[in-house]
């Protein structure tokens, strides 16, 4: 009787939700496994190849520059969006009158999409500070950004922080505005200096934001296609991709689902890993309150 | 001191507004290039439109098939959210107040997840689901939504039912309320702050999402971004016409922000802190 109402309970409230998010990503995660292991050719299996395809992921060299562009790609942005965007919940935080508009500015690049994104700036490098460089001869500008592997890699670095830094932002302002007003009153009135505040007080105190804000940043830089497709599409000669790109060329351009999949499991892992491993050294300097 | 603060203030505002600038100088070169001609643009990019031309606009709307892809995009992003909402709210509450274990799984593996990569699933994904997306691919992507998007707002409303009291639904189920109408009629009202996290959250990854919709959806179902990357693609040459799609592009966004701004930092920060 008692089990039947459970069981009722469940198939009212949980079953549904339950039975999609089965199908559209437990199994072909499982799937996605097995088929690494297998000569998938994107229709069908024939046989167990063993490690085959992880082994041919790992010969292949455009595999290992993608990993390179990747994991510097991540380490960097990484860095400068966390710093900008810290700086950018300091200024909005401060008692300026205008901060809701610098925040509101700050902000919106993040409610557009990375595509939509990538091609304004493709308009930015490709078009007009070209022409700008034209007309007032500034050596930096004259050759489009884009069209060298080493400066379109800062140009993605620049898109990326400019959109991802506003929602960074809103996660420190939220570290920021709950830290106690007691707290910074008392260092205040022991004679603390601003700058001290911040980083005896302050930032220990809202560990908890970078905790987060450290793992949306890097599960976003592993997971960046958007701006990579429509800023620089991978070029110059494909030396831009990153993991994602690389993985989607790979699959849907070059039909190579089997090598494909694999590098996407790697790639998995990765993220994983590295989530991991950022999350537990974060904690650490979580303040229990 | 007082002299030290006030430079201070000084500086944070300076920094301000040079930044601010900044961040909001990309769209103003679209805004001033969507209404010159080209050899204007070419001639000099920053200047102000000396003669407006709309024609720009025209072109841009007719070729991106503007009102096709935000009509598309509409549909497609207040559906998924709409189902989220309830299937996740729904979720959620049966997982924070059934204390078994297996509810206490089922909320690992949603957390647990959450890591996963879409990158890492989409390539045996499109094999499994070609025939179901060719049969309708717009209900495919909202069914996809749904599938991906449930793990992360299920959690979020985890979080917020777990502080609503227990003796509430026993109140309701006292006065002789069945499950459904106790949810729908006094817990779901209660949950409108964590309602407006969950639906701005999602909207925002449905809208800009570019991925998923390119791998699921054809020329006549295109989305917004879509068609905008596409147009852009084609027409890169005609800057101007270039500039006014991609000012079409990001119009309803910025209302919408603008109309729900409250709402939209409150949101994200409830989402941020869990």
């Amino acid at each position: 009787m008692l089990r039947a109402r459970a069981a009722k309970k469940f198939s009212k409230f949980a079953l549904v939700p339950l039975v999609i998010f089965t199908i559209v990503l437990v199994i072909p995660f499982v799937n996605g496994f097995y088929y690494t292991f297998t000569d998938w050719d994107g229709f069908e299996t024939t046989k167990f190849v063993g490690f085959d395809n992880y082994v041919k992921s790992f010969k292949d060299p455009t595999f290992w520059a993608t990993l390179r562009f990747t994991t510097l790609f991540v380490v960097v942005s990484l860095v400068i969006v966390n710093v900008v965007a810290f700086g950018l919940a300091l200024i909005v935080t401060s008692n300026l009158r205008s901060r809701n508009v610098l925040r509101t500015f700050f902000f919106v690049p993040n409610l557009i999409g990375g595509v939509v994104l990538g091609v304004i700036w493709q308009f930015v490098f490709n078009s007009a500070l070209v022409a700008l460089a034209n007309k007032y001869d500034w050596a930096l500008f004259k050759e489009s950004w884009l069209q060298d592997t080493h400066k379109a890699f800062w140009a993605l670095i620049i898109v990326t922080v400019w959109q991802s830094s506003g929602y960074m932002m809103i996660v420190y302002i939220t570290g920021l505005v709950s830290i106690e007003q007691e707290v910074l009153e008392a260092s205040q009135i022991d004679g603390a200096s601003p700058l001290r505040t911040l980083l005896t007080i302050k930032i220990p105190l809202m560990a908890q934001a970078f905790t987060i804000a450290l793992f949306l940043t890097l599960r976003g830089g592993f997971m960046a296609y958007d701006v990579n497709v429509a800023l620089t599409g991978g070029g110059p000669f494909r030396t831009t991709e990153l993991i994602s790109l690389h993985i989607f060329q790979d699959a849907f351009a070059n039909g190579n689902f089997g090598t494909g999949q694999s590098k996407a499991v790697v790639m998995f892992i990765i993220v994983a890993m590295a989530a991991l491993v950022q999350v537990t050294i974060s904690k650490r300097y979580e303040v229990q309150r | 001191m007082s002299q030290q603060r006030r430079l201070g203030k000084k500086i944070t505002f300076i920094v301000g507004g040079i930044l601010a600038f900044a961040y909001v100088f990309p769209f103003f070169l679209v805004f001033v290039n969507a209404l010159k001609l080209k050899p204007d643009i070419l001639a000099n990019p920053l200047s102000i439109p000396t003669s407006i031309t709309w024609d720009n606009f025209n072109q841009a709307l007719t070729k991106m098939n503007f009102f096709r892809s935000l009509t598309n995009s509409i549909i497609i992003t207040v559906l998924s959210v709409s189902l989220l909402v309830v299937f996740s709210s729904m979720l959620a509450y049966y997982l924070s107040r059934t204390k078994t274990n297996l509810s206490k799984y089922i909320f690992l593996i949603l957390v647990a997840s959450m890591i996963v990569p879409f990158q890492a699933l989409m390539i045996p994904f499109m094999a499994r689901f070609a025939q179901f997306v060719s049969w309708n691919n717009r209900g495919a992507l909202i069914f996809f939504y749904i599938g991906f998007g449930v793990a992360l707002s299920t959690f979020l409303y985890h979080g917020f039912i777990s502080n609503i009291p227990t003796e509430i639904d026993e109140a309701a189920s006292i006065d002789g309320a069945s499950d459904m109408v106790a949810f729908w009629k006094i817990i779901f009202p209660m949950m409108r702050p964590i309602t407006a996290t969950v639906s701005i959250i999602n909207a925002l990854w449905i809208w800009n999402d570019f991925l998923l919709p390119r791998l699921v959806l054809t020329n006549e179902t295109q989305t917004l971004p879509l068609s905008t990357y596409l147009f852009y693609g084609q027409y890169s040459i005609e800057y101007g016409q270039a500039m006014a799609g991609l000012l079409l592009a990001v119009i309803p966004i910025i209302i919408f922000y603008l109309a729900l701004q409250r709402q939209f930092i409150a949101g994200i920060s409830a989402g941020a802190v869990k």
